[in-house]
């Protein structure tokens, strides 16, 4: 029998949701609000909340003062390229062990999983020195490799979970009707798991577009993308609010849209084999 | 060609024997079953053959060669899973092309023979629908036109029709046995039924933890089990198996009576006892007796033997039907 709620009950908790989901919005709401403003009504105390005069002025400006464009390129090409690059290797990875585990695979994954844990500033030094050496430094390429080794414990585990979920009778089955390793994965195993590779995209595609540490570190002008975008409205010519704004919403705008429309893969991708 | 052979084929996980030492030769063109529990190593023998598990020790030949090394993918033998195992996101014709494509067999040729084997297989109408829109009888039909196409060495069957019902099954199961007579080709088919066992094969191999307890045709095993294993396995319903005084005075240790060879009467035989339960086949009755000093026996009477639940019985054995078994369980 279905659990029985009050119509009272059922009202609270539409409110409480509410009202976290609100909270949860209200700075990227209060963003996209302030980069209508003037400068001066942006730090007008007490805030002005709707009824001011809408302006787009700080878009104008700030992609005068930067050409948006070109970190929008950036990005696009760092978040797909280390997402592709990352898949390129993840898929064998997360074949192996999901298909022919070892005594050790566990381990392995969990090891993988705690590189996650430690803080990128740990390894800041070597790598940044790593970069100078081999003139990686502001380069895509570079910044497509970094990005793709730090999500690559994610992406793995995400194929590996959706693998599991594929009987291994069906693989045996390619392998009797004479398929090769390659086709086996390329013609079986990829297809059945597109929903699970799809999600994978699409988290890392996020992941690697809002990372910060590295792309701003690692970049001055030329692989620059659009955390670096934002970033550089916020110091030198003193805090100019709604420009800053204007810089934030553009550069999330993208990875909003696409978000939106992604969300039930997304949703089912990261609750697949939850129920079955 | 398709003829396969064992030799001291053995296979270890790790520690245990699950296959401990293994010599058979299947003969081209047979249809052999193996027979056994669950768990006494038949499937494990089937993925031997196919490559799926790599041997311990021995060596697998395929018409002659040696293949025991031979990736699964290069022996040219087909195999018909119990799940199935047809590719979901594929139609039925791209499930049926797969391995014409992994040949590499030009597609307008490849396309001939997915038609020709969809027609013998009743699957034309549904060559464009995916494996999630058919039944599990059409699922099975695809899983063996996808092994036909590929005019394979040998078939291998893993318990193919344990997931259908029983009406499929006895369908599927004369199917099978129709395609065998046409094709002529090797089968070698896995299951745990012995009614499969013995109305399909030319040759069945009954296995027990590992060992070939048997090999012969199916009345060859049903007059003369070489041992108590394979005589309480063989048959339904089972062979009724007797120790102490009766198996003593016939100088055996156990005696085997099955129970279609089991005259029954009011009184005056050999045994006495009461009906417990009478089951009603209609063609046949299945009366289960308990014997005075013996226990329960199993008795096939005709379908208008009225005997019902509680009725004094007295049973005699068939003199010449009686299998006589030794101290170490061969027949004697």
């Amino acid at each position: 029998m279905a659990r029985a709620v009050s119509t009272r009950r059922k009202l609270g908790f539409t409110v409480a949701a509410w009202t976290v989901a609100l909270l949860l919005f209200f700075p990227i709401l209060w963003t996209f609000l302030t980069s209508f403003k003037t400068e001066a009504v942006a730090v007008a105390q007490p805030p002005q909340w709707l009824f001011f005069d809408w302006t787009f002025e700080n878009y104008v400006a700030v992609q005068e003062q930067r050409n948006y464009f070109s970190f929008f390129l950036n990005s696009v090409i760092i978040a797909v390229g280390s997402t592709a690059l990352g898949l390129l290797v993840a898929i064998p990875a997360a074949w192996s062990m999901a298909f022919v585990p070892g005594a050790k695979t566990k381990d392995l994954l969990m090891w993988m999983l705690s590189t996650k844990m430690m803080p990128a500033v740990a390894v800041l030094v070597p790598i940044y020195l790593i970069f100078i050496r081999l003139g990686l430094l502001d380069t895509r390429i570079g910044l497509v490799i970094v990005l793709m080794l730090i999500n690559l414990p994610i992406i793995v585990w995400m194929l590996y979970t959706y693998f599991r979920e594929i009987p291994g009778e069906i693989l045996e089955a390619a392998r009797m009707d004479g398929a090769t390793l390659r086709s086996e994965i390329l013609y079986v195993l990829t297809p059945m798991a597109v929903p699970g590779i799809a999600s994978t995209v699409l988290l890392n595609i996020i992941l690697a577009w809002n990372e910060a540490f590295w792309t701003i570190t690692l970049t001055t002008v030329s692989a620059a993308p659009l955390t670096k975008f934002i970033s550089s409205f916020s110091s030198p010519q003193g805090l100019f609010y709604a420009k800053l704004s204007a810089a934030s919403v553009m550069a999330i705008a993208p990875i909003l849209i696409m978000g939106w429309f992604s969300q039930k893969q997304l949703v089912r991708g990261l609750t697949f084999g939850a129920v079955k | 060609m398709g003829k396969i052979t064992l030799r001291n084929v053995t296979k270890k996980f790790g520690e245990v024997a699950v296959i401990p030492s293994l010599d058979l030769d299947i003969e081209d063109g047979e249809f052999v079953v193996f027979v056994g529990p669950s768990g006494c190593g038949k499937s494990t023998l089937l993925r031997l053959i196919a490559g799926l598990e790599d041997t311990t020790d021995g060596h697998i030949l395929i018409d002659g060669m040696d293949a025991t090394h031979v990736p699964p993918a290069k022996r040219k033998l087909a195999m018909v899973f119990q799940s199935y195992a047809l590719y979901p996101h594929m139609t039925v014709r791209k499930n049926i092309a797969f391995p014409l494509k992994m040949a590499g067999m030009d597609a307008a040729l490849a396309e001939k023979k997915v038609e020709a084997a969809a027609k013998v297989l009743n699957l034309t109408a549904y060559l464009d629908r995916r494996p999630g829109q058919l039944s599990g009888g059409q699922r099975q039909r695809v899983a063996i036109g996808r092994a036909i196409v590929r005019e394979p060495k040998a078939f291998l069957f893993d318990e193919p029709l344990s997931n259908l019902d029983a009406a499929l099954r006895g369908n599927m199961r004369l199917e099978i046995t129709e395609l065998h007579q046409s094709l002529k080709t090797t089968m070698i088919y896995v299951t745990h039924d012995q009614v499969e066992a013995m109305t399909m094969a030319d040759k069945i191999v009954v296995l027990q933890a590992g060992h070939i307890e048997q090999v012969g045709t199916p009345l060859e095993l049903y007059n003369h089990p070489a041992n108590v294993f394979v005589a309480g396995f063989i048959g339904s319903p089972r062979m009724n198996l007797i120790g102490g005084v009766d198996a003593a005075a016939l100088g055996a240790t156990t005696i085997g009576v099955r129970p279609e060879h089991i005259d029954i009467g009011l009184s005056g035989g050999k045994w006495n006892g009461h009906v417990t339960v009478a089951e009603r086949l209609g063609s046949d009755t299945f009366l289960h007796v308990a014997v005075e000093g013996i226990g329960p026996m199993t008795v096939r009477a005709g379908g208008s033997v009225l005997a019902s639940s509680g009725d004094a019985i007295s049973l005699t054995p068939q003199a010449d039907k009686i299998h006589r078994f030794g101290p170490d369980g061969k027949a004697l």
